[in-house]
């Protein structure tokens, strides 16, 4: 129904946005950090495991596509698949050990993996392009249509949050939801009942990664060039930030958490040489005041606001 | 009485078990059995290995040396969640519930070992998950009921008064259908009142064929309840019986007043 609903607004949208090639593109963008965050939101929100390595994935899935279309003039569609395999592989390989850690030191590891895979995109220049990025990755089409103009590029990649979205609510409400759920309020108690904690949090930490390949692989046939500064330590702290600001363990809270980070910085270039100031001052500001994040913080106080009007506030 | 007699093999055996952290030795050489279908208890004063033993049992870690069979395996070389799907439940001596989600969801979670459907599966959502889930709820539901918290399933767990949060743990642990349930201080924290709802419950749980292991500092309850009793004192087995027995036994006597 939340889905309907959701999918009538992206299509009305792409339709009013006809030839306004500016928000649709940056639309677009949303689209593709809403992807990264809510694959970040299952493994950081619902499992209660921090990974400050996710651009790792994403230019997993951005170079695996890039390289094989470019090198070996794969069409997009075969590269796809071996986009999120690579991805999976690589998050089993690295999850495998670094998932037995935890809190801190679960962030050290995997900020680590992050940045070698940083230094492996800017110096593996046989197959990334080095520093100076990778040229010439086709658009994408089907049958024909071209899927690369603002419009159909942005229902492609809203099509694929729209159905990011499906799964992961299904998998929330699952029995394999409340065991990652119960892993994060009490992980000596999941595994007490009986929960299989490391391979829960290797699962969902895979999905992630597969989730942000994908997000990758969207980002890369739709801007045609990728750079290893694209995919570096700070994006993946910007994803953290998306997924805490738009409240954590929520899917609409990603949608959120990633429409405010992106347009933030869109409406802050007025104060140009301020803007970081600015920027950084706004997320201290939500952090302090709507510590639960902005989707908690807005129906915290919608929630208030209709409790008051009814004059039934206590205190 | 259901108990004693020798010649039957325990449900739970201890034999010769030790552990060690750094230089204390928090179990030594200890060996006792449970037998199938009684309310045991394990008592001793602080620092007598009684939690320490409880995390061998329930495989929190290894043993140094000796064994512990269950149902006639030896545990030793079991995960976790291997032990509780063969039937080992517990509950912590601080309540451990995940205490964000709701209570229904508490005792959802307690099913785990009993439903299958995994990550494609909960994508797929075929109608044998339907099904599965719908039973799972049901189950869950009926435990709720069994400890007198139907009316709070929606709940959130978090927010639920200490004693009751004491219960859900308990039908979150009977969920997982045990044969064997480790109950850690059960009634710490808990009124008089609720501490005699606590010993009824906890016939219950018997009367239905499961067999409860615990370890307790309410002597009242335990001698009302308990139908055999370990003593520990530092690490090792000070004395076993009947409560009565027990009760009369002089080095019990002396651990407990430090003569």
């Amino acid at each position: 129904m939340v889905f309907t609903l959701f999918a009538a607004v992206i299509i009305c949208t792409g339709a009013a946005l006809e030839g306004d090639y500016y928000h649709e593109q940056l639309l677009t963008f949303i689209g593709i950090f809403t992807l990264l965050a809510v694959g970040l939101n299952m493994l950081m929100g619902y499992a209660g495991q921090i990974s400050l390595g996710h651009a790792a994935f994403y230019g997993i899935g951005a170079y695996t596509t890039g390289a094989l279309t470019v090198h070996l003039q794969w069409s997009p569609w075969a590269s796809l698949p071996c986009a999120l395999i690579m991805a999976g592989v690589i998050a089993y390989i690295v999850g495998k050990p670094t998932l037995k850690l935890s809190g801190y030191y679960l962030g050290m590891g995997t900020l680590g993996f992050g940045m070698i895979m940083h230094v492996l995109f800017r110096e593996w220049t046989t197959i990334t392009g080095g520093p100076n990025g990778l040229v010439g990755i086709p658009s994408l089409s089907l049958w024909g249509l071209d899927l690369s103009t603002g419009r159909n590029y942005l229902y492609v990649v809203w099509g694929c949050v729209l159905l990011t979205f499906f799964i992961c609510d299904r998998l929330v409400n699952s029995r394999v939801g409340r065991a990652l759920r119960a892993i994060h309020y009490s992980e000596q108690a999941a595994s007490a009942v009986g929960v299989d904690t490391a391979k829960a949090k290797l699962q969902v930490f895979v999905f992630s990664a597969v989730v942000a390949a994908l997000a990758g692989f969207l980002y890369a046939h739709m801007v045609m060039f990728i750079s290893p500064g694209t995919f570096t330590f700070l994006a993946s702290v910007k994803l953290v930030a998306m997924v805490v600001i738009g409240g954590m363990a929520s899917i609409w809270g990603a949608l959120l958490g990633a429409t405010f980070l992106t347009l933030l910085p869109e409406h802050l270039s007025v104060f140009a040489d301020y803007e970081m100031i600015i920027y950084g001052g706004i997320l201290m500001g939500v952090m302090i005041f709507l510590p639960q994040g902005l989707t908690r913080g807005v129906l915290d106080i919608y929630e208030k606001f209709r409790a008051k009007r009814k004059g039934t506030v206590e205190d | 009485m259901k108990n004693s007699g020798p010649n039957e093999k325990g449900l739970l055996r201890i034999e010769n078990a030790n552990k060690s952290f750094g230089g204390v030795h928090a179990v030594r050489d200890v060996s006792f059995e449970v037998q199938e279908g009684v309310i045991q208890a394990l008592i001793g004063p602080n620092g007598a290995g009684k939690t320490t033993l409880f995390n061998l049992i329930t495989g929190v870690f290894p043993l140094d040396t000796g064994h512990i069979i269950f149902n006639d395996q030896d545990t030793g070389d079991k995960k976790i969640f291997n032990l509780v799907s063969m039937g080992i439940a517990r509950t912590f001596q601080n309540v451990e519930l995940f205490t964000g989600m709701t209570v229904l969801e508490n005792v959802l979670v307690g099913l785990h070992v009993r439903t299958k459907c995994g990550f494609l599966g909960a994508i797929a959502r075929l109608p044998n998950v339907q099904r599965e889930e719908k039973e799972a709820r049901e189950k869950a539901m009926h435990w709720l009921d069994f400890v007198g918290l139907a009316h709070a399933a929606n709940n959130k767990a978090g927010d639920l008064a200490f004693g009751w949060q004491r219960s859900v743990e308990i039908a979150r642990a009977l969920a997982s259908e045990p044969r064997l349930m480790l109950l850690d201080e059960p009634a710490a924290g808990l009124n008089a009142n609720e501490t005699g709802q606590l010993g009824d419950l906890m016939r219950q749980i018997r009367d239905l064929g499961v067999t409860l292991l615990l370890v307790e500092h309410d002597m009242s309850l335990t001698m009302e309840i308990a139908d055999r009793i370990v003593v520990l004192d530092q690490g090792a087995k000070l004395s076993e019986g009947t409560p009565r027995e027990v009760q009369a036994d002089e080095k019990v006597i002396a651990a407990y007043l430090g003569a």
